[in-house]
Formats: C-alpha cells, structure tokens, sequence
C-alpha cells in the first residue's frame, strides 16, 4: 500500500510515484543540451503549457455542472407542476396548467444561437493552430488572432441576435396576453428563458472580454484561457437551450 | 531552496483586503464566532423560555409563540450555514489546504477571496431581518412552503422572510464560488510529488465537499429564486390550492409544496455532509498523529469519503416521510439511508482500530477528536432508527430528532471544528493554545453536551413535540418532562458557559501561549513544512507505531537519506531489534 509504509528509496530509484497525479520523476539527462529540465521540478503554474489552461477549464467545468443542475431544477418544475393539481368533488382531475404555444420565433432564435455556437468553435480552434500559435509565442506575428477576430465577433453579434429575438417572443407572449404571472406554464416559461437569457449576457461580455484578451493580453496562454473558457461557457449555454427548446416545443401538455 | 524561519508564515501580518488564503481563514473564523455567539444565545433564550416561561429577558420582555419560533429560524439558519458550513468547509481549507498540497496560493485567488466578501453580505442581510419591522421568519430553517410563500403567514413572513431568501441565495453563491476555488487548486496546484494516493485524507474531504456543494447548494439557490418568484411575481410554483390565513383566502395555485421539499433536501442532505466530511478527515489526520500509528486502509477511507458523497447524494427523501410523499419512495429512501451507514462504519471502524493498541497522546485536540467520534457514533445510531418510515412516522417531529441532529451534526461538527483549531492554532500565532484550559474546557464540554442532547432522546420517545415554545402554560403538557427538560436546559447553560474558557484561552495565548517551534505535534503533513514551497517525498501517515524514539515519523517533505532517518519502517523492524 502507497500510504501506509512505503520504503524509501533515493528518488531515482522510485519507479512508481502511484497512480494518477504527476508522472513519474525522469532526472535522466535530456541529452538536448536542456540539463535536467524536469518540468515538474518548476513552480506551479509553469509546468507545462497547458497547466493554467487546465486549471481555468476545470473551474468552468465545475460552474457548469452548477449550472447543469441549476437548470435541472428548474426544469423539474416543468414536470412537477402539471400533475399538481387536485381532484374536485366530480372526481375529476383539475389542473390550472395549460399547453403554450411557443412563439415562432424561437425556431429562428435556435438556429441562430447554434451558428452562433459553430462559430465560437471556430474562433476557439484558432487559437490552438499550433504553427500560428508558435509563430505568436515567437513574437512573429498574431495570426492566430488575426483569424480568430472575425468569428468571435460573430459569435457576440449573433449572441445578440438571439437576444434580440428572445425579447420579440416575449413581446409577442406578452401581445396575447400571456406575462410572466398570467399561468403556471408562463411561469415556467418566462422563469426558464429569463434565467437563460441572463446567462447568456454574461456569455456575451465574457466573449466580448476574449476579445478583448486576445489584443491586450502579452501572453499566448492567457489570450487561449480567455478564449477557450467563453467559448466552452458558449457551448454550454447552447446545448441547454436546444434541450430547453425541445422540451418546450415537443413536451408540452 | 532555503528554509524560512520556524513557523515563517506566522509571522507573515494579516490584511483584510487580500486574496492571500490564510487572512481569508481569519476573517471566516471571525465571521463564524459572531455567528457562533449569536446563535448559541438564541438557543439559550429558547431553553429558557421553555421551561421558565414566565422569564422576562432583558431589555425584552417575554418571548411570544412566534418570536420563540423565530428563534429557532434564526439559530438553525446561523448554525447550519455560518457556523457547520463555513468553518469546515471554507475557514479550514484557507488556513490549511494550500499547505497540505504544497501550494503557496489558491488556484483562483481572487474568486476564493471574493467568496468571503459575499458571505459576509449574506450575514449582514440575515441578520438585518432581526431589525425590520415583524422581525426575523419564523418558519424554520427548512423554510416549507406555503408558510414561508406567504406575507400574511406570520410576523416575519413579509419583509424578514425576503431577507431570509436573499441571504441564502448569496450564501449559496459564496459557497459555490469557494469550493470552485479549491477544487482547481487541489487539482492543479499540488507540488512535485504529491500524487493523488499521497494526498492527506482532510483533502480527499474536500475534495469530496466541494463536489458536493457545487452541486447541492445550486439546487437550494434555484429552489429560492422560485420561492421569491412565487412571493413577488405572481408565479404559483409552491403555492398549493386553496390557502386560507386567519379567514382570508390566499392567492390561489396548484402548485406543489412538496416540489420545494424535495428541493431543499436534495441540497439538506449533501450539506450535512458538507459539514461534517472535513471532520472526518480531520479525524483521521489526528487519530494517526496522535496514536502515532499510520492510518490504515488508507485507499478504503478515501473510498469511503467519497462513497459517502456520493450515496449522500440520494438520501434526501428521508427527511420527508410523513410528508406524504408516495410510501414506496418511503421505502426506497429508507434503504439508501441504511447503505450509507456502510461506509460511515467502515471509517468509524478504521479509527476504533486506530486506537487499539495505539501509543494515545491525549492532547487537546486529540481529546476533541475523540469527542468528535464519541458523538458521531452517539448521534449515527439513531441515524438506522429514523431512516425506518414506520419508526420516523412517530418520532418525526419529536425530539428525538432533535437529539439525533445535535449530536451527530452539531456536537460532532463543533467538537471537531475545536480539534482543528487547537491543532492548527500553531499555524496562525506560532504558539500553542494552553494545555489545562483546553483540558477544562473538553471535560466541561463533553459532560454539558451529552448532558442536554442525551436525555433528549427520552423526551422524543415520549412524544414531546418539536417547535413548541413552552410545556407549562394553561394547560400543561408532558409535565412529567419538566424536571428532564430543566436539567436539559441547566446542561445547554454549563455549555454555553464553557466555551468563554475556549475564548479566554484563544485570546490569551495569542501572546502568551506555549512557543510552538516548527513542528510541534511532530505531524507529517505538508502544511507543517518549514518550507512554503516544499517537494513531496512520501505518504501523509507515516508514523512508526513501535518506535521509543522522538523521531518515529516521516514527514512528508523529508527525503529518506539513509535507512536510518526513514522511522517510517520502524514499525516493520524485527522484535529481536526492538529489545
């Protein structure tokens, strides 16, 4: 067992450092004029080129399952609240949900924010080209960012757009007379995309603040974080607004 | 790689606005005493009012029905979140976890330090409904719709209740926030060396608390976003059909309040695990510093902390069976709740095993650990008991319960909330606490705890109810409890009065405490290292159980030069040597 009484050997002749965590010390020499270049023997933060990458990955990733379950719950209700209601003295079942006919618009208003998510992708991707991202770590030139520019600011102004059109379909919700507290499936409804809407603004200024990054930040891996991190919150917020939009065009009663 | 002075980081000052983690630790253990002492006299003032009902407090008066439940409000809620939740959960991985990986910062510092910042506002907002009109809600910690959704419910449902919700929601935000912070950090902050298998048990409770929160506390955080939605913008997602307050009819829906039951135990759950898996942990760390013997089984502990993680994570029925929630979920809560006490015995198990035969110390904090298992196991039998629905439908809402949280949750949180800072007392003042007073205040703890939640099992059985602000009145009921509940509340007041020797003695060694030196319970975890960047070398309980030697540890940033120096193998060496 690794934990309890291990024997300790001098360091290089300690052939397993256990499973997961760092790999196993190397101190051969590199026989590349490096020395012993041990990369772990660097500070944190310095071991790799990725380390910090993976530190900020992990952070989103973990507000995301937040997130995840945040809209979970919310979800839930969308199932609870129907079959709440009560059965009166005829013996029949009285519930005072009713089916909502979605706006329209909301087709329009997916396809946009799934382009918008194809073209974040892009805008990502560009800034892991390895040639263009070596030319930038060099100090040659910001390809990378060059190309990465024009998507990212696609992807705000589409954002934007889907924005835009969800305040039309509440506008039209609200034309037929159906607000926030009219009934419980507009409850949900206004609850649930409102909550999305809000997270999608702040997908919005974390992209504009990428974009930002990317011509204000001197380190390559800084400009990646910022750009990788929006653009996997982008992601997110995609992906649960197509299983919104499904459920509320399919699921409804 | 040169050594800083003995216990450098002690000398390091203290900044109030800071990302640095251990000034964030202070200013939650700050937080977490104001909150502690508030809480702890409102408990007093309900003892008090139960069994002198005529007392007037002063500058007060007597405590109306409602005033008493608001009482109960405002002390679980302290408790619970800014007291159980805080300490273990965001006071202690500040002051330590960076140390125990070898990390001389937090991953995302300014994340973890603004954390603290919303927390306070949290308090400052909960504390704020004791001034408002009405004052503070009364309707408990659980805060169970349609009493928490409507103003008319009771004084403190309107203003106080908004309060409430508001608190939590930014609570729950901190929470989060937090735990992000230490979950990267654990990840991608650990020094050369410190593998997964290597990582100090406290820190695999993290691990496994932080998962938690970031996953329950969201849940409670939407469940209040609902419930202020319900309150103010028309929504009727709790509100049941048909509530009448005091002859009015209420605002109509058909809602479900056993949505928000279900909710806030999906989150009720996960937190009592929140609070007391850092104990754990901790339990673990002290148990083998001072029976100076490795902890064994390690890899089954760490599968146990996260085991009860995760089964933690689909108990939370249990809490709800007489709800009238459908009987064969009943049952099947009923079933995951005994599971869990598996791997809940297997660490208990692993530390009666610990203590057997092993060379005890009994130190200050190693005394706090004992209570703090003492309790566990006190408090975790009847743990089996209410997890039975037919056994819960009669002893739901007495004070059987009420004994049953207190001691597995509450008394062993705060017994092992005291084991730490005893134990990591060193770290922040370079001094240790002292001796006889800590002593004197375990005895006198130890003895007033068991004293006023022990008899309250006795007091369930016979069917006293919860919630109720007074047995003697008009009429008087259980009045063959009174005597039972007196001595109770003498106990809460011997208690309660021990802790100002605990305060005396944090304060007093400040200055004038036993000098700590570098490593003063000869422990073998990072955060001890004289240096603050060191490389780890070996295991985290590497102690030599069989060694008459001072040195009969490995600490873990000491590289073994010879076989001499390594006392880790002394516990394997032939009994022919040992003579």
């Amino acid at each position: 067992m690794p934990a309890t009484f291990t024997r300790h050997q001098v360091e290089i002749e300690r052939k397993d450092t256990g499973y997961g965590g760092k790999p196993p010390l190397d101190r051969r020499p590199t026989g590349g004029g490096g020395g012993d270049e041990n990369w772990d023997s660097r500070p944190s933060g310095r071991r790799g080129p990725r380390e910090m990458l993976m530190r900020y990955r992990l952070a989103v990733l973990s507000i995301l399952t937040a997130d995840f379950v945040f809209f979970a719950v919310l979800i839930s209700v969308f199932f609870v609240r129907p079959s709440s209601g009560h059965i009166d003295a005829a013996e029949t079942f009285v519930s005072d949900w009713h089916p909502l006919s979605i706006p329209p618009i909301l087709w329009l208003n997916t396809a946009v924010l799934l382009l918008s998510t194809v073209t974040a992708e892009i805008a990502r991707r560009q800034l892991f080209h390895e040639i263009d991202v070596m030319e930038e770590w060099l100090g040659l030139g910001r390809p990378a960012v060059r190309r990465a520019a024009p998507w990212l600011s696609a992807t705000i102004a589409l954002g934007g757009l889907f924005l835009a059109g969800q305040w039309i379909a509440w506008h039209q919700l609200a034309m037929q007379g159906l607000t926030f507290s009219t009934n419980p499936n507009s409850n949900f409804f206004y609850l649930v995309t409102i909550a999305h809407g809000v997270h999608l603004l702040i997908g919005i200024l974390a992209l504009i603040f990428a974009l930002g990054a990317m011509f204000y930040f001197k380190r390559v891996e800084l400009r990646q974080i910022a750009v990788d991190c929006s653009s996997w919150y982008w992601h997110a917020m995609g992906t649960f607004w197509a299983f919104i939009f499904v459920l509320l065009v399919f699921s409804q009663r | 790689m040169t050594s800083s002075p003995p216990r450098g980081d002690a000398r390091r000052g203290f900044r109030v606005f800071t990302t640095d983690p251990r000034s964030l630790a202070i200013l939650y253990l700050l937080l977490a005493v104001v909150a502690v002492v508030l809480g702890t006299l409102l408990s007093l003032a309900m003892r008090i009012h139960r069994v002198w009902p005529a007392f007037a407090f002063p500058f007060f008066g007597v405590p109306t029905p409602e005033q008493y439940l608001a009482l109960v409000t405002m002390h679980g809620t302290l408790m619970v979140f800014f007291v159980l939740t805080v300490v273990p959960q965001s006071a202690f991985p500040n002051l330590v976890l960076p140390g125990q990986i070898g990390a001389t910062r937090m991953a995302l510092p300014r994340l973890n330090a603004a954390a603290f910042w919303i927390t306070l506002v949290s308090l400052l907002v909960l504390l704020a409904a004791f001034c408002v009109p009405q004052g503070a809600p009364i309707s408990g910690w659980t805060s169970y719709p349609p009493f928490s959704a409507f103003a008319a419910a009771g004084p403190g449902q309107g203003t106080g209740m908004d309060l409430w919700l508001v608190s939590i929601a930014l609570f729950c935000i901190a929470a989060m926030a937090s735990s992000v912070s230490f979950l990267a950090t654990i990840f991608f902050r650990r020094t050369e060396g410190m593998t997964f298998t290597r990582l100090p048990l406290t820190v695999w409770s993290w691990i496994a608390s932080s998962g938690l929160t970031v996953t329950a506390f969201v849940v409670l955080f939407a469940a209040a976003v609902m419930l202020l939605a319900d309150r103010h913008l028309g929504t009727s997602f709790f509100l049941p059909a048909g509530e009448v307050i005091n002859g009015i009819q209420q605002r109509a829906g058909t809602g479900s309040p056993m949505l928000w039951l279900h909710l806030f135990w999906f989150f009720g759950h996960p937190e009592v695990y929140i609070s007391i898996l850092p104990g754990m942990g901790l339990a673990s760390s002290i148990l083998a510093n001072f029976t100076r013997r490795p902890v064994p089984a390690y890899s089954l502990m760490v599968a146990a902390t996260l085991l009860i993680g995760v089964l933690g994570l689909g108990v939370w029925g249990h809490h709800i069976f007489v709800s009238g929630m459908n009987p064969y979920a009943g049952t099947a809560f009923g079933l995951t709740t005994m599971a869990i006490a598996v791997p809940s015995s297997a660490e208990v198990l692993t530390w009666l095993a610990m203590l057997f035969r092993g060379r005890v110390r009994l130190n200050t904090p190693m005394l706090f650990t004992l209570g703090f298992i003492s309790f566990f196991i006190a408090g975790g039998l009847t743990g089996p008991v209410l997890a039975q629905p037919a056994l819960d439908s009669y002893l739901h809402n007495t004070f059987f319960v009420v004994a049953h949280f207190h001691l597995v949750m509450a008394m062993a949180g705060v017994f092992s909330i005291f084991a730490g800072i005893y134990y990591w007392y060193p770290l922040l003042t370079g001094r240790r606490m002292n001796e006889f007073l800590g002593k004197l205040h375990f005895w006198i703890s130890v003895i007033a705890a068991y004293g006023t939640f022990f008899p309250m099992h006795y007091a369930g059985l016979a069917g006293e109810p919860r919630h109720y602000a007074q047995l003697a009145g008009p009429v008087e009921s259980f009045a063959s409890l009174i005597p039972v509940e007196r001595g109770i509340t003498w106990s809460a007041l011997t208690l309660a009065a021990a802790q100002f020797i605990f305060l005396f003695n944090v304060f007093w060694s400040i200055r004038r405490g036993l000098a700590a030196g570098e490593n003063p319970w000869h422990a073998t975890t990072l955060e001890w290292s004289p240096n603050p960047h060191p490389i780890n070398r070996c295991g985290p309980y590497e102690y030599g159980s069989q060694a008459q030697s001072e040195k009969d540890f490995h600490p873990q940033w000491l590289a073994a030069s010879s076989k001499d120096s390594a006392s880790g193998e002394l516990g394997r060496t032939p009994a022919a040597e040992r003579e």
